[in-house]
């Protein structure tokens, strides 16, 4: 934190030249997001000290990673883990997806029919195929599938998890999802969704830089030349 | 794209940067030393003392929208004679001998020693269901014998109303506590066959429970000795960092 807040003052050229900024990320919006990301993480890494006892998806990708990274012979802590922190990991997501219903903000999460079309050519172009990106609201084509994909997911999670959870109580809901053993399997590839997910979305951090980053901290993105052009859609 | 844009000067913008910048490492400072002192923190029968809280205040939330006509349910038991997976044999370390075997049983109202010829006289039942490990695998399957409910309604009415049962091997090398309303659920069986075959050893013989409403650690083979209690029974894998209820 000390390296963000020198590197901030070493940029105060001139203290009093005024600069165009924009509020892009709400105080709700970047707390929970904050939140999220811990607590996924704890989620993710007792999933696999559960998944350990009787990790029969192998066949599928070899995950035996846990073996070399100490999360086997884990089963006991790993469900302590898991059943504590899936209450602040359900309770930060409905808090986000009540902002967003509220708040209206839900509209720039919702992909629409052309956002098919302009999340491929913004991959065309994130992969250099492509010169131009398509013109965009808040969020790109790729970002709000990408984006309103992760939401439903952790919905799913939330519900084939207490499926597995209360098999016998939540029957319904577990005979929804196929069963038993399809809603584990079923919790257990929405994990590796969720990983591939964070790789990319890291990924498509650095590639914007630190005024994007920045502005999941602090709210504000500092409007410069290269934003403007890629709101308009003009070759980057 | 419709953006609410401010201007101001460069001072301002830094500082109002700064300002997040050090909510945010306090959050995270915090954060971090809370998780800390989680996983530091003392051990209450094999786990951190709040991940043990955890599972009592977990136990408590979900135990109030039990109900008990709710099953584990599966449309078809597996055809006879189909071999149940082997998966534990702590307390079966020692063979013995079924013709001598007796179950003591114990409660406030009645104390005694049954054989198999006692158990006879009780009304058989059988039940199927998804047998689920708490590894993460499960199995289907079919079995037979003396529904607890019955046994108690045949022995010790009385005894319902205790809130606690425990069960023992003969040795009491494994032992399980558990609930009296899990244990009064209408398939939870006194068994004495698994999927049309009689146990074997492997499986408990003379008689295992089966407890389809919990994990199977809590279904306890060769059963020695039932008591009922007014304080929670010992249970071999809660004393090892296990959530004691561990109900479905």
């Amino acid at each position: 934190m000390a390296i963000f807040y020198y590197s901030d003052r070493l940029m105060q050229v001139d203290k009093n030249k005024e600069i165009v900024v924009y509020k892009k990320h709400s105080l709700t919006i970047r707390w929970t997001h904050w939140i999220n990301f811990p607590l996924l993480t704890i989620m993710i890494i007792s999933g696999f000290m559960i998944y350990w006892a009787n990790d029969v998806y192998t066949p599928f990708i070899d995950f035996t990673f846990y073996n070399k990274v100490g999360l086997s012979q884990k089963l006991a802590l790993g469900m302590g883990i898991h059943f504590v922190f899936m209450w602040l990991f359900a309770l930060n997501g409905v808090a986000y997806t009540l902002y967003l219903v509220f708040s209206g903000q839900w509209r720039e999460h919702i992909p629409k029919l052309s956002s098919f079309r302009d999340a491929l050519l913004v991959t065309l172009h994130d992969l250099k195929l492509r010169r131009h990106l398509p013109a965009q609201d808040k969020f790109n084509g790729a970002q709000k599938i990408a984006y309103f994909s992760i939401a439903a997911l952790g919905f799913v999670q939330l519900l084939t998890g207490l499926a597995i959870y209360k098999p016998v109580q939540l029957l319904q809901l577990l005979s929804l999802f196929g069963g038993y053993e399809n809603t584990r399997f079923i919790h257990f590839i929405v994990t590796v969704l969720f990983i591939l997910f964070f790789l990319v979305h890291l990924l498509q951090v650095v590639r914007a830089g630190w005024n994007n980053f920045r502005s999941m901290i602090t709210g504000t993105e500092e409007i410069t030349e290269s934003e403007i052009q890629r709101a308009q859609g003009i070759k980057k | 794209m419709i953006v609410k844009k401010i201007t101001l000067k460069n001072e301002e913008f830094a500082r109002n940067n700064r300002r997040s910048f050090f909510v945010a490492g306090f959050a995270s400072l915090c954060a971090a030393f809370g998780l800390y002192s989680v996983f530091v923190s003392e051990q209450e029968d094999g786990i951190q003392s709040p991940l043990r809280k955890g599972f009592l205040l977990n136990e408590n939330f979900w135990k109030r929208f039990v109900k008990s006509e709710r099953q584990n349910s599966i449309v078809n038991s597996p055809p006879t004679g189909t071999k149940a997976r082997i998966n534990g044999d702590i307390g079966l370390e020692n063979d013995i001998d079924i013709e001598d075997w007796n179950l003591v049983y114990e409660s406030p109202f009645v104390k005694k020693t049954l054989t198999l010829k006692d158990l006879e006289l009780i009304k058989r039942t059988s039940s199927q269901a998804e047998f689920r490990c708490i590894e993460g695998w499960s199995m289907p399957i079919g079995y037979e014998g003396v529904k607890f409910y019955d046994f108690l309604q045949t022995i010790d009415p009385q005894g319902m109303s205790l809130p606690y049962v425990g069960l023992e091997t003969p040795e009491a090398n494994y032992y399980v506590g558990i609930d009296m309303q899990s244990m009064l659920h209408p398939q939870t069986i006194l068994a004495d066959k698994m999927n049309g075959a009689a146990l074997g050893k492997e499986h408990g013989e003379p008689l295992r429970l089966i407890i389809p409403v919990k994990y199977g650690i809590k279904s306890l083979k060769r059963v020695g000795k039932i008591f009922l209690t007014d304080v929670r029974p010992r249970d071999y894998w809660a004393e090892n960092g296990y959530d004691w209820y561990s109900g479905h």
